[in-house]
């Protein structure tokens, strides 16, 4: 087959000049392995978004007390959010499924000499099932131990090492903020979410909380879990005309409040790192075309060293588009072979990124799909120019070049 | 007739002045004959041989060469010709690097698609007395060995006529003579072979000689013996 011995030549003049080959593959392994690369990262940043996400719960909507502004001056957070209101979207919105009222705030922990300082956060029973959060160790207080203020509390998992080291919190009383309260359970480890700990903080009955601990009348915060395959979007907006009947604000008013729902959230923090992933394919792509180039400098080397070769072959019967295929095959080979270091580079590179820094690297097949293709296509663009120049030699001048 | 050639002209324009490469030329070559072409340099013999191997076109006059006319194909018709018709030995061998002997031989047979190419090959190696030299690349061969590979790569394709550019030109003598007395057992076997030379050596072993100066014949003669 002249298809093979073309591959054959092709090769062994590649190797023939090893070093030379390798600086010119240089462009495209590099420009490969970062496409790779980068485009694990990204994956592997969105992967994290959709991970964080899905723990805080999926069906969650978070209600907020908003910041009252005039005149573009925002003061701080308005004390607005009720334990009624939380029961009148429980009862006027027929979507919600169950809701949790939410106070927090931080306190001193003890036990025996050991202090922590962590976050307090009261809540109902159903603040579990809605946040995803699961008992490890012992049980989560009951709807009675709410009723009556029980001082019963749920410690997180990073909360119980720092005070309890390695013996056993089950049954203990630690001291919160003076207060004795008894470990009635253990959450399982969510792991650090960057900007708060869900590990380290410890749940009480809501009642406790506003009553005993913190003092307050209003909530921080009511979380509300829709019922499975509801419009969110909908939810929303049922829950905030509630809300502003609630709280009585006029019609061209603004509201008091902020609702979040996680699949909006998800969607703004994936398109973020869709951006950010397209500019560094980019930025990575551009170096691939420097690779390009690269090849095309060794391809017109190449041709203008071979004028002699390309002579010969005319001589004995080679068309003009069976020297172009030659020598544009031989673009490919240096191209699709520099592409498969490449990978090799960029798979090792997304290991390495992922084992030495906190970012995760997810690499998907079509990225690697994607990375080989532009390279051949590479090797076909850039190979064209010197190939044609070849194919359109003189065989007499070819054959007396020296 | 293998090739008869009519009142081919060829010109070159070198800085603004027009060279007569080649000035009216005409003469024939019969089947099985073996010719020497000779003239010292400069005299339109590279210029013959060029149109003859269908590398060039000729600006007027006719070429036919195995009763078809080729002196108006396009290139690709051209390469096709070189390719079916013409076998070319050339001074410095002209094999590729880095491919062996047999790859070397069998390329003709590729570029026409051939599906034998092997075979074929490694027959026409064995004619040149090769056949245990198949596997060896040009710079492990010795030159009258590679010159012996290029008859090879000439005769192959079984061509109309062997064309031979100063065959013997990088050979020793002794190596040289060797290489003419297997282009005479190819004559004997009825091909028709073309030596172009400025040896007079060289072309006392044909039975025709041409001689070219300033683009034209100045004279042919007919040798007593052919052969030597």
């Amino acid at each position: 087959m002249l298809f093979w011995t073309i591959v054959k030549v092709a090769t062994k003049s590649l190797l023939a000049n090893k070093l030379r080959s390798i600086l010119a593959m240089l462009g495209i392994i590099i420009g490969v392995a970062a496409v790779i690369s980068m485009l694990a990262l990204g994956a592997g940043a969105q992967k994290r978004i959709v991970d964080r996400i899905s723990s805080m719960g999926a069906n969650l909507l978070i209600v907020r007390p908003g910041q009252r502004g005039r005149r573009g001056v925002r003061t701080g957070p308005v004390q607005t959010l009720t334990l009624n209101d939380a029961q009148a979207l429980l009862e006027e919105v027929p979507a919600v499924e169950m809701i949790a009222p939410v106070v927090r705030g931080s306190g001193q922990f003890k036990y025996y000499n050991n202090n922590s300082q962590s976050v307090i956060l009261g809540t109902s029973i159903t603040y579990f099932p809605i946040r995803n959060f699961e008992v490890e160790r012992g049980r989560a207080f009951t709807e009675s131990e709410v009723e009556r203020s029980a001082r019963v509390a749920v410690l997180g998992a990073t909360t119980v090492e720092n005070l309890f080291e390695n013996s056993d919190p089950f049954e203990e009383t630690v001291k919160i903020k003076g207060v004795n309260f008894k470990v009635v359970g253990v959450l399982k480890a969510k792991g650090d979410q960057g900007w708060f700990n869900p590990d380290d903080q410890a749940i009480i009955p809501y009642t406790t909380a506003m009553k005993q601990l913190l003092g307050v009348d209003y909530l921080r915060e009511i979380d509300l879990q829709a019922v499975e395959g509801a419009d969110h979007a909908q939810v929303q907006a049922e829950a905030s005309k509630v809300l502003r009947r609630r709280h009585r604000i006029q019609p061209e008013a603004d509201d008091d409040f902020h609702i979040r729902n996680l699949v909006e959230m998800a969607q703004a923090a994936s398109d973020v790192t869709q951006t950010f992933t397209i500019l560094l394919g980019a930025v990575a792509g551009i170096s691939l075309l420097v690779g390009g180039i690269g090849i095309m400098n060794i391809m017109l080397v190449t041709v203008t060293e071979r004028t002699r070769e390309i002579g010969i072959r005319k001589a004995i019967g080679a068309r003009d588009r069976d020297i172009l295929t030659q020598f544009l095959l031989e673009a490919i080979v240096m191209s699709g072979l520099g592409g498969l270091l490449g990978v090799l580079a960029g798979v090792g590179g997304a290991e390495a990124i992922a084992n030495l820094s906190q970012f995760g690297t997810v690499i998907n097949a079509s990225s690697v799909v994607l990375a080989l293709s532009v390279s051949a296509a590479v090797g076909i663009f850039f190979g064209f120019y010197p190939a044609r120049r070849a194919a359109l030699l003189d065989p007499i001048d070819a054959l007396r070049y020296e | 007739m293998i090739i008869e050639v009519e009142s081919m002209t060829k010109t070159y324009s070198l800085g603004g002045s027009t060279i007569r490469a080649l000035d009216n030329v005409s003469f024939g070559v019969e089947t099985g004959e073996k010719m020497a072409i000779m003239g010292p340099s400069g005299s339109g013999k590279s210029t013959l041989m060029h149109l003859l191997g269908c590398l060039d076109r000729p600006d007027s006059g006719r070429y036919v060469l195995d009763g078809k006319n080729v002196s108006r194909l396009s290139k690709n018709a051209l390469a096709e010709v070189r390719n079916r018709k013409i076998g070319f030995v050339f001074q410095t061998f002209n094999l590729l690097p880095r491919i062996t002997a047999l790859e070397n031989v069998e390329l003709p047979l590729l570029y026409a698609g051939h599906r034998e190419a092997r075979g074929r090959a490694e027959e026409a190696l064995g004619i040149v007395g090769l056949s245990d030299r198949v596997d060896h690349e040009p710079n492990q061969l010795s030159g009258g060995e590679r010159q012996r590979v290029a008859v090879a790569r000439a005769i192959v394709t079984d061509p109309a006529i062997i064309l031979a550019d100063e065959p013997t030109g990088n050979l020793d003598t002794k190596t040289g003579e060797e290489i003419m007395r297997l282009f005479q057992e190819l004559n004997d076997q009825g091909r028709t072979i073309i030596v172009v030379t400025h040896d007079p050596e060289v072309a006392t072993h044909c039975s025709r000689q041409i001689h070219i100066r300033d683009g034209q014949i100045k004279h042919s003669e007919q040798m007593p013996t052919g052969g030597g």
